[in-house]
């Protein structure tokens, strides 16, 4: 389910095809990182075109068929230029705020990324310490594997009746999934992290005698880190995978309530603009981790 | 100081490893005594088990059978008494070289002394594989000499008793490899130490080693021969080439080596 969804994001340009309606000329608009390599090569034109055509035909191909779809729809399937008009008015005012139940998509994305942050953020305190233990001790290991096998291809979703009967409350419960769907791969990846940790460096720590708090912060730690942000960046696609889905259940203000809340107005064009800004903040997201994890990964230095 | 010429005691070593077609014989019948300060090298085709025993004297590896005594103590683990130089330097690739030594140095000395004299240290033991210069780089910036030069300074700067190399220069082209012989030679001799190598370069054995002890091909291997080197330091590489003790103690090696213990198939690489 996971690896699906995480295809790299340098090969995916995160441009909005609304703003390609209105100016199909432009650049891509929210792709610093691939506008930023160009300069290396400024004459070659040929390099450059490769890298901007085959991404605008894609977007191209999709407005294609969105405007053929719109076209035959009966159902009153919005054209890729109402939804565009339909964008610029919601984007006018994104925090504005009628009552719970009608508030700008900023506030609605916000809640949304309060709530990942808060089920992540106790999973990465809960998780990454329970991965370096079980990856360090095989009793541990022994002990754990079988629940997490048993318990990580469940739909995070399942757990949310848990949570609603646990919690007595739709927010803790919200929270309560997306601790439990992005526990699982730092768990075990750090556990993986930990058992990968060349024993060339062990034998140098059982040489050097040294304590368990010295291995841990000068050996264990830098060589699991990457593993580390591994996990770190595939819980946090899960959860932003699992918290739209959760909120459509949970109601209140979220991306996802937002979502349900547009269907039940039948208000499609703006749905189609949530999906735009989830695959956006989505992508958003696993950028800047990856440029974290990049940023804490040593090359091996084998002779 | 009791006894001297046993200062690393092997007594009827044997090594057995648990493998997925049962259990393998490594080593048997092991008996050797290093005396205190002498220079050995471990001597054998590739696969004979010289790093097996050296394992085995650093404490990484308990043997199955018979005890090995390090200044009349059974040797039950490793310990900074007796550094490891690796054959692959093991650097932690995210300190830099002074730190990687340092952490070294504050192990076995920050008990006893301030954070100046560690520095000290550090520096000091920098100083002596001539890597000043490249103390504040990271392991990926340098080259495989120097970082072979750390591993031994990170060895050194501990002040161990014993000093134990796993094939220090196996990875290194031949030229750094001689620089290196050299700046050992030079070291060791400052320094006294007991130095346990292992290697399968014989020129490298004869010009650096006090005796050199010769595996039979395995598996099970056991000490095949004892050569003794005699001759006197410090060594110069190029007044040895035409020493008739050399070329005798050269000749001896190639001899077990290529004509007792030839392999099949298979020749050292």
């Amino acid at each position: 389910m996971v690896s699906a969804v995480f295809h790299s994001p340098l090969e995916a340009k995160p441009v909005m095809p609304a703003a390609k309606l209105a100016a199909p000329s432009a650049r891509p608009v929210a792709a610093p990182a691939e506008v930023e390599p160009a300069p290396r090569v400024p004459r070659d034109f040929r390099a450059v075109w490769l890298r901007v055509l085959p991404p605008l035909l894609g977007f191209a191909l999709l407005v294609l068929v969105w405007e053929l779809v719109a076209l035959r729809s009966t159902t009153g399937f919005p054209s890729p230029l109402a939804t565009w008009q339909q964008a610029l008015s919601v984007f006018s005012d994104p925090f504005y705020s009628k009552g719970p139940n009608d508030q700008g998509v900023g506030w609605n994305v916000l809640s949304s990324l309060q709530r990942v942050a808060l089920g992540f953020g106790l999973a990465a305190a809960v998780g990454i310490p329970a991965g370096f233990a079980i990856g360090r001790f095989e009793f541990l290991s022994r002990m754990f594997n079988p629940l997490i096998s048993l318990l990580r291809p469940v739909s995070p979703l399942a757990w949310l009746p848990i949570g609603l009967l646990v919690f007595k409350g739709a927010n803790p419960a919200a929270i309560w999934t997306i601790f439990i769907c992005s526990i699982w791969p730092m768990i075990i990846n750090t556990a993986v992290g930990v058992q990968r940790v060349p024993s060339d460096y062990m034998n140098v720590a059982r040489v050097l005698n040294l304590s368990e708090w010295k291995i841990f912060t000068k050996i264990l730690f830098p060589a699991v880190l990457p593993y580390m942000l591994t996990g770190v960046r595939l819980a946090v696609g899960t959860a932003w995978l699992v918290i739209v889905a959760a909120e459509m259940l949970t109601g209140g203000v979220g991306i996802g309530f937002w979502v349900w809340d547009e269907w039940n107005n039948l208000n499609v064009a703006n749905i189609i603009i949530a999906i735009f800004v989830i695959g956006i903040v989505g992508l958003v997201l696993e950028f800047a981790l990856i440029r974290i994890a990049t940023a804490f990964t040593f090359e091996e230095v084998k002779s | 100081m009791n006894d001297d010429s046993k200062y690393i005691a092997i007594q009827g070593v044997e090594q057995r490893f648990k493998t997925a077609k049962g259990s393998f014989l490594a080593l048997r019948d092991v008996n050797l005594n290093v005396a205190k300060g002498e220079f050995i090298t471990l001597i054998g085709h590739s696969g004979c088990g010289k790093s097996t025993l050296l394992n085995l004297i650093a404490g990484l590896t308990t043997p199955t059978e018979g005890v090995l005594l390090c200044a009349n103590r059974e040797i039950k683990g490793p310990g900074p008494e007796r550094a490891v130089v690796f054959q692959n330097h093991s650097l932690l690739p995210w300190l830099t070289c002074y730190e990687n030594v340092y952490l070294a140095v504050e192990r076995v000395f920050a008990a006893t002394e301030n954070k100046a004299q560690l520095k000290a240290r550090t520096e000091a033991a920098l100083a002596l594989v001539g890597l000043t210069p490249a103390a504040q780089k990271r392991p990926g910036e340098i080259s495989g000499g120097m970082k072979q030069r750390v591993g031994i300074a990170r060895a050194l700067s501990m002040e161990p008793k014993v000093l134990l190399m796993d094939e220090p220069f196996g990875a290194l082209d031949a030229l750094t490899r001689a620089k290196l012989q050299d700046e050992l030679l030079a070291i060791v001799q400052k320094t006294h130490s007991t130095v346990v190598m292992v290697t399968h370069d014989v020129d490298e054995a004869v010009l650096l080693s006090d005796r050199i002890v010769m595996l039979t091909n395995g598996p099970a291997a056991t000490i095949g021969e004892v050569l003794a080197v005699d001759i006197a330091r410090p060594r110069s590489r190029v007044e040895l080439a035409e020493d008739p003790v050399y070329v005798h103690a050269r000749k001896a090696v190639i001899d077990f080596l290529y004509t007792r213990q030839a392999h099949v198939e298979k020749v050292a690489a």
